[in-house]
């Protein structure tokens, strides 16, 4: 796939017989065995490859869940309570499937803050990155209607207000809001569809990823030190290091994503998602799935109006436009160094959006009231103004720390510090 | 000039043009055959089907109320108290943080009087009003709330004997869908 010369020789007949007419086992070859990676890459950027093992692992366990699940208001809730208790290993399925999407997030988030950290959305990557953020979006559409699937109170509720989203569209938001709900409230034609694009959109998840490692492997990986790799010694073969150490923090994910399947499976999901959806009953608290409490805090956030803009569209555009500053990033930030290694102000900035992120999700899990809502409001600010204000401005002003000359040298230097340090001083 | 030179102009755009033409049908075309896909998931006939409803209320006794479901949603109707009507009619119009009716019956700037609210002269008594807060879509509580109308255990949004918002993050008044009384004792909602 990259530009580089391809390596592979097939070493049997039948593998140059396959070779001279289609050759997959080359394009495998080249992009996940020979494929140059830098030689400093760390544990931050083994997510990608998790990313890839959730996705597969969703599908797998999603395909089966199909296979019992019904998608009808009367059928669905029953149906799911049978995988839990009558269908066989049904509720390990689900319980891998419900925390699976859990985890997908954790990994996509530290992929996230690993490219803002590290500056990799900068050019030659921008479509690189917005396709990152294509598959972020169909992720956050993907677990919405999924939740919606197992028609408790939660699912219900949940989709009543985030539908409820659609109807602040000036004019045509009412238009919008019935097309997605296939009636006048959720109800069974809601949930008929969203059980049909809930298994389409992972599809579309593997299309966008597909073109994701393409762009990758044209401008090839970022490092931690945001120098493009220069020499041959700046590399080292995708197989074996870059798929051990893969391996390696795959295995580690997994350990902890299995102790929350088999020790506390439900730690995640919410109670009253085992209630049955009742369209005549609200729960006291809705709240949505974590993964999505950041953005639900900025949409309460808005309480004022703006102009001829009310809060309730206020909210909803706050809340969409926070992810479409993600798309924006590459040509927010000015700063021409890439690392935030190398950028002592950045790195404060960014720890401080990433506590930043993390309270926003506190405050989402809150009720809307008093304090919480001025805490969200400062957080929702901060939000905006880290990427308007602190990335365009920051790279101007910002005297960044001397840069190593090439990979390889800020590999040997480190490690000839490491060593020094590690020797006794009498044997120096 | 050549002759050539002058045959080939009216030739080029000729072509030019078979091109465009050939472009719009195909974009025509492409759009018909869109149409049917989104057009699917718009609300279906069994759905428009329920769209109205008719509800017997004989049995709705002062200070009772009853909740009915009407295109998904419920629906209140209220046979309020003499003392509920009088302390919805006094409250002086400036103290609504919402002051429109939002009732679909009459036009759509008609302020929210209690008359305007209720089912109107001669059924000052009842309230038929749709049960969602006009905030993020939960359903409030009846004969609860300062005010004693309703409460939404949401986010804290109250509203008064005639449902219209006193406090809290709601911006409208609940609405009022399109209903009358086909008989003394029987609605039609929707």
């Amino acid at each position: 796939m990259s530009g580089g010369h391809s390596t592979y020789t097939p070493k049997t007949g039948f593998g140059r017989w396959i070779d001279a007419r289609l050759p997959l086992p080359r394009l495998i070859y080249d992009s996940f065995v020979a494929y140059p990676v830098p030689r400093n890459l760390n544990y931050a950027y083994t997510f990608g490859g998790i990313l890839s093992l959730m996705l597969a692992a969703q599908i797998l366990t999603g395909v089966v869940l199909a296979m019992h699940y019904a998608a009808n208001t009367e059928l669905a809730f029953g149906s799911v309570e049978k995988i839990m208790r009558d269908v066989n290993s049904g509720w390990l399925l689900r319980y891998l499937h419900a925390n699976g999407a859990s985890f997908f997030f954790v990994a996509v988030y530290v992929h996230i803050f690993r490219g803002l950290y590290y500056g990799s959305y900068k050019a030659p990557r921008e479509l690189l990155w917005i396709l990152g953020c294509i598959i972020y979006l169909l992720m956050m559409a993907t677990a919405f209607m999924g939740y919606v699937l197992p028609w408790g109170q939660m699912s219900f509720w949940g989709a009543t207000v985030i539908t409820g989203f659609f109807s602040a569209i000036p004019l045509v938001g009412d238009w919008i809001q019935q097309l997605l709900l296939g009636g006048f409230a959720v109800e069974n034609p809601t949930l008929n569809r969203f059980f049909s694009l809930h298994y389409l959109l992972p599809f579309m998840i593997a299309g966008v990823v597909i073109l994701h490692i393409w762009a990758l492997h044209v401008t090839g990986q970022t490092n931690p030190t945001g120098i493009e790799v220069k020499q041959k010694t700046d590399t080292v073969a995708f197989t074996p290091y870059a798929t051990i150490k893969d391996g390696f923090a795959m295995v580690v994910f997994l350990f902890v994503f299995a102790y929350f399947v088999f020790y506390m499976p439900n730690y995640l999901g919410h109670p009253d998602n085992y209630i049955e959806a009742d369209p005549l009953k609200t729960p006291a608290h809705i709240v949505p799935e974590w993964y999505f409490l950041p953005f639900y805090a900025m949409l309460r956030a808005i309480t004022f109006n703006i102009g001829p803009i009310d809060s309730k569209l206020g909210g909803v555009l706050v809340m969409f436009g926070s992810i479409a500053l993600l798309f924006l990033t590459p040509w927010l930030d000015t700063s021409k160094v890439r690392s935030a290694a190398y950028r002592p102000w950045y790195k404060i900035f960014f720890w401080l959006f990433v506590a930043d992120a993390i309270l926003l999700g506190w405050l989402g899990s809150r009720p809307a009231e008093g304090l919480y809502v001025a805490m969200a409001q400062i957080g929702t600010l901060y939000y905006y103004a880290f990427f308007l204000v602190v990335m365009p401005v920051l790279g101007l002003i910002e005297t960044p720390r001397r840069l190593p000359n090439s990979i390889t040298e800020a590999v040997l230097e480190k490690n000839k510090a490491g060593s020094l340090a590690a020797q006794p001083v009498s044997q120096r | 000039m050549s002759d050539t030179d002058s045959t080939h102009i009216p030739e080029h755009s000729r072509r030019d043009f078979l091109y465009v033409a050939t472009g719009m049908a195909g974009a025509v075309g492409a759009a018909a055959v869109a149409w049917p896909f989104i057009d699917q998931m718009r609300p279906d006939a069994s759905t428009l089907a329920l769209a109205s409803i008719q509800v017997d209320v004989s049995a709705v006794q002062p200070g009772m109320s009853l909740t009915v479901k009407w295109r998904g949603h419920p629906v209140f109707i209220r046979n309020r108290t003499e003392q509920e009507i009088a302390a919805a009619q006094e409250t002086p119009l400036d103290q609504l943080k919402d002051p429109v009716a939002r009732n679909d019956n009459l036009p759509a700037d008609t302020p929210a009087t209690d008359l305007a609210r209720s089912a109107g002269e001669g059924k000052e008594n009842w309230l038929v009003m749709i049960g969602v807060c006009t905030h993020l879509g939960c359903i409030p509580l009846g004969q609860s709330g300062e005010y004693g109308g309703w409460f939404c255990p949401c986010h804290g949004s109250v509203y008064d004997t005639a449902g219209r918002v006193r406090g809290g993050p709601a911006p409208e008044n609940m609405a009022i869908p399109a209903f009358q009384f086909i008989s003394d004792t029987v609605v039609q909602i929707g």
